[in-house]
Order: C-alpha cells, then sequence, then structure tokens
C-alpha cells in the first residue's frame, strides 16, 4: 500500500451561496507528480488554498502530511513547500539572501543553510548569479530559483500554482527536470498548469468543473475513457461545459 | 501598403543598455493575422509600446498604415486599437461605463460600431452593470477587446491576450479573431503558447530582442532541418535521462506523453531502440514524426 499524504473527503468552500469547491474527494500518493487542472473560476485556487492550510473548509474533511486542515494548519504549512504564479521572492535581496532569509523562516540552521545554499546553487548553475539582485534575473531563472526555495526544506509536498506560465519552451523543460527530480526524491509534487502538454507530464491529474472533481485518472487512462487523441480534448470536452467562471 | 512596417527598430533600456529590441525588421500586411511568438523578456511588448506609439525608439523606424510612430503619433493613437497584456481598464467604472468612456474618447458611440463588438459584447452583456474591476480573469479580456475595438481600428495590437487563460476560453478567443480578420481588421497578436502560432497566418519567432525567423506556420515546420523521432516508454524520466546521454542524438526533449529526439540524419530505429531496451526501459514505442512550431522554436533556441 502506498503512502497518502493528500487526503480529502468531500471538502467544501462555500461564499455566500456560491459553492466555490464542491465536496471534492481524492487522495495523493507519495512522491506522485498530481497535475490539479480547470478552468478559470472552476475552483482550484480556493481548493488549493484550503489544502496549504490558509483557508478553512466549510464542510468535509482533508489531511495533509497527516495534519488535520481545521486544527494543525501550521502543522501543515511546515511541511509543505508553496510557489505562486506570482513570483514572490524579494526582488531587491540578492540570490544568496533570498535563500539564506527563506532557510531561516523554515527554521533551517546556519550549517543547514549554507550546505543547501552551496547544493541549490551549484544544481542551477546560478554560481556567477549568486551575488546578483533576484530582480535582475531573467524570468526562467526566477522560476527556477522560486522552485528551489519552495523546496529547500525538504517539504514532503509542494504546491505549484501554475508555474511556467510565459516560460519559454527550453526554460520549461527544464524546470520539469527539477520537478522530476524533486518527485525521485520522494517529495510529492501537485501542481496546476494551463499548458495540456505538461499535464501528460503528471502520473495522475483531476480535472475541476464547476467547483467539483469530474474526473481523475492517469493521462493514458483518461484519454482512453474519453476516446480522446490529446489531453487537450479531454480539456475541451470536459470543461466546454462549464457554466460559470469566465 | 503595408498596415504596419518595421525597419530595424531598436529599444535600449537604462544604464546598463540592455538591448530590449534588436533591430527588428518586419511587414505586417493589411487583413493579416500577424504573430509575434516568443517568452517573457523577448520584447514583443517594447515592440507593441512603440507601434502604439507609447515608447519611443532607440533606432531604427517604423510605420503604422503609413503614419510614422514618431512623427504622425496623433493620427496613429486615433485609429489603431491595443490591449495590453496588463488589464488597463477602468476598475471603478462599470463594463458599460469603460466601453462608453472608450467610445467617447474616440468621438464615437457605442451604437455606431456595435457590430464589430457584437459577439464579444453579449458574452458579458449581463454584467454591464458590474465595476470592471470585480470581473473574473475571462471577462475582464472581453471587455478589454471590446474597448480596443470599438472606434473601429484598422490595426488591432493585442499584447499576450490568451496569457493565463484556460485552454477552452483560448480557443474561443481566437475564434473571435478569425471573425474580426473576416471584417478586414489586421491584427497583431503576441503569445508564448507555440500551439497558437498555426493560428496566425504569419509568425515572427523572437526571443532576447532578435527575430529567430519570420513566415507562415506551415513554412517554419517544413524547414525543421531535422529528423524528428517521438518515443514513449513506461518510466518517462529515465526515458528522458536516457536519451539525454544518447551521444549520437542531436536533441531530446519532453512532448507532452512523449519524448522528442533530433538526429542530423535518418536513423536505424532498431538500433536506438535496442538501446533503450538495453538501458533497461520497457513498453518502448518509436515513430518518426513532422515538427510542430515548439519544435522549430527549441531547434532555434539552442543554436
Amino acid at each position: 500500500m502506498q503512502d497518502v499524504v493528500i487526503k480529502t473527503d468531500k471538502l467544501t468552500k462555500r461564499f455566500g451561496d456560491f459553492v466555490a469547491t464542491n465536496a471534492i474527494t481524492f487522495g495523493v500518493y507519495k512522491g506522485e507528480i498530481f497535475g490539479f487542472l480547470g478552468a478559470n473560476g472552476a475552483g482550484k485556487t480556493t481548493a488549493m488554498r484550503m489544502l496549504c492550510g490558509l483557508s478553512k473548509p466549510s464542510s468535509g474533511d482533508a489531511t495533509i502530511a497527516g495534519f488535520n486542515v481545521y486544527r494543525e494548519t501550521e502543522e501543515i504549512k511546515k511541511n509543505i513547500g508553496y510557489m505562486s504564479q506570482k513570483f514572490s521572492l524579494y526582488e531587491d535581496l540578492t540570490v544568496l539572501e533570498n535563500i539564506r532569509f527563506f532557510g531561516g523562516i523554515y527554521g533551517l540552521t546556519d550549517q543547514q543553510i549554507k550546505t543547501k545554499s552551496e547544493e541549490l546553487i551549484e544544481r542551477l548553475g546560478l554560481e556567477s548569479e549568486a551575488k546578483k539582485l533576484v530582480g535582475s534575473l531573467p524570468l526562467g531563472w526566477k522560476q527556477k530559483l522560486s522552485f528551489s526555495v519552495a523546496v529547500l526544506h525538504e517539504p514532503r509536498i509542494v504546491f505549484l500554482d501554475e508555474p511556467t506560465g510565459g516560460v519559454d519552451p527550453v526554460t520549461r523543460r527544464q524546470f520539469w527536470d527539477l520537478i522530476y527530480a524533486a518527485a525521485e526524491r520522494g517529495v510529492t509534487v501537485f501542481v496546476t498548469t494551463h499548458y495540456m502538454d505538461e499535464a501528460e507530464y503528471c502520473n495522475r491529474i483531476s480535472i475541476m468543473v464547476d467547483g467539483k472533481i469530474e474526473a481523475l485518472d492517469s493521462p493514458t487512462q483518461l484519454k482512453r475513457n474519453f476516446n480522446a487523441s490529446s489531453m487537450d480534448e479531454v480539456f475541451y470536452q470536459l470543461a466546454r461545459g462549464a457554466k460559470r467562471g469566465d | 501598403m503595408h498596415a504596419v512596417k518595421l525597419d530595424s527598430l531598436t529599444k535600449v533600456y537604462g544604464k546598463e543598455k540592455t538591448v530590449a529590441v534588436d533591430r527588428v525588421s518586419l511587414t505586417v500586411e493589411q487583413g493579416e493575422i500577424f504573430g509575434l511568438i516568443g517568452p517573457d523578456g523577448a520584447g514583443k511588448t517594447s515592440i507593441f509600446r512603440m507601434l502604439t506609439t507609447l515608447l519611443l525608439p532607440d533606432g531604427g523606424h517604423a510605420s503604422v498604415d503609413g503614419f510614422d510612430i514618431v512623427k504622425d503619433y496623433a493620427f496613429i493613437r486615433s485609429t489603431v486599437g491595443y490591449m495590453p497584456g496588463k488589464f488597463s481598464l477602468y476598475p471603478d467604472l462599470t463594463v458599460e461605463e469603460n466601453l462608453g468612456f472608450f467610445a467617447t474618447v474616440f468621438g464615437t458611440t457605442i451604437r455606431e460600431n456595435y457590430h464589430l463588438i457584437k459577439d464579444i459584447y453579449v458574452q458579458i452583456e449581463k454584467f454591464k452593470d458590474r465595476r470592471a474591476g470585480k470581473l473574473s480573469g475571462g471577462m475582464k479580456q472581453k471587455l478589454a477587446l471590446c474597448c480596443a475595438l470599438i472606434h473601429k481600428p484598422t490595426v488591432l495590437f493585442l499584447d499576450e491576450p490568451t496569457t493565463g487563460v484556460d485552454p477552452v476560453s483560448r480557443k474561443e478567443f481566437w475564434e473571435m479573431l478569425k471573425r474580426l480578420k473576416a471584417q478586414g481588421i489586421t491584427i497583431m497578436v503576441s503569445t508564448p503558447y507555440m500551439d497558437e502560432a498555426t493560428l496566425c497566418d504569419r509568425i515572427a519567432l523572437i526571443d532576447q530582442g532578435k527575430i529567430l525567423s519570420i513566415e507562415t506556420p506551415q513554412n517554419i515546420t517544413n524547414s525543421y532541418p531535422d529528423k524528428l523521432y517521438a518515443v514513449k516508454a513506461e518510466n518517462m524520466y529515465a526515458l528522458l535521462k536516457t536519451l539525454s546521454a544518447y551521444d549520437r542524438a542531436a536533441d531530446s526533449y519532453a512532448f507532452g506523453e512523449y519524448a522528442h529526439v533530433s538526429f542530423r540524419e535518418a536513423i536505424n530505429e532498431n538500433l536506438l531502440k535496442d538501446y533503450l531496451r538495453e538501458k533497461g526501459l520497457t513498453g518502448v514505442e518509436l515513430k518518426e514524426i513532422d515538427a510542430t512550431i515548439e519544435d522549430c522554436f527549441i531547434n532555434l533556441l539552442r543554436k
């Protein structure tokens, strides 16, 4: 039996009469790359915020790395990494300073931070940029650095919200190499994307429509179930019927 | 007359003299959908801002509808439509107020050019009393397009209109563009999504301020120089690592459910299959394929 690190049971969030996330039930395994897809407005961000312990569910249940989303949100935050679609490192700090800052926030010791910084800079090939301000780096580097900072404290799960939007095709693939490598180390990757070719890189994906998970399986199986030749087609078949959002 | 003409157009920023746009020359014909395809930082926005007279070039020339972007800026401002990448309507005005504002500024009325925006506007009309700042992303985008169209522009500049938009809405947006083209409007559009390139009449692939290629999408893919194969195996990550260590291959990278691997010349497929099996990969499938725009872009970037 594989370890389940994210487990939800009828997880729901209401804003007044509006049911943003409607009774979603699913599980994600340790070391899995899980793609969380859906049209704009389908409820992905709301769901993700609950899973990260940032928003209290209206009903239902979920455990993240074994911790309850109602009562143990601080424990959840210590055990996950998060990379938002908006660049959130400090542009006016250097690469090294950002690593040291976030390492400190996550409670790493000075020695751990030193070792981690060296490792990370070497892995990303950022030796000549280490002392440059992050704001001066090209977008592709920023994204790779953000990801590396999000997994600096070796979280059990990392949440990535549209990490590759607007990035060039070569850098996009280098980014996915980082994701694959993290998954191989046992980090669970929970990722949203609008690139359907990237959906194919996931072990399993779920597709949300109007607050509900309408499909969940491996890309191969989904294509078979929907009699489709590409994930783009699967997505289109499901999301075309969406009533709300955009 | 060309709808848009750039001649060695150049833009340099800051003390460090960063060259954002590097001697770009191209022409856009009337009634054409012309795509600027490239990643963030390629210089797409700087080009748009110079063509819409919001930014002065540091070198070269450009004209829109025959008007010079420096000398005749006032003419250009009254004839072109511009939808910036960042939402730039008035968040505190309602949908209808925004549209009315832009019509008035350009000396026209909503009624006069309603036929141009009708298809799009009906989709947001039920929210006409809502403030623009309270709209969802897709509705903001539709309103912005209406506001850019309401004075019946001759050329429409769209800067990354589909970035961050889901695949279904992206498809709908491109269908709207096709209908506008049918009404005779020239469209210059930028996108980081390579799959949208095939929806343009001609495209310029651009990276770091330089044009890599200008052609019809078909001619770009036809001129792909290498032999390209799609390979599949049970373990994708292991397959990618194995392929990148295969020194006969020119290049290899993930591409959806397949890995793409390129060779300078045709290969014996069985040799590659044997090599992959020898390295412990299972479920190996292999087939020769035609290059997509994205393959071409990767090939040009790696040079």
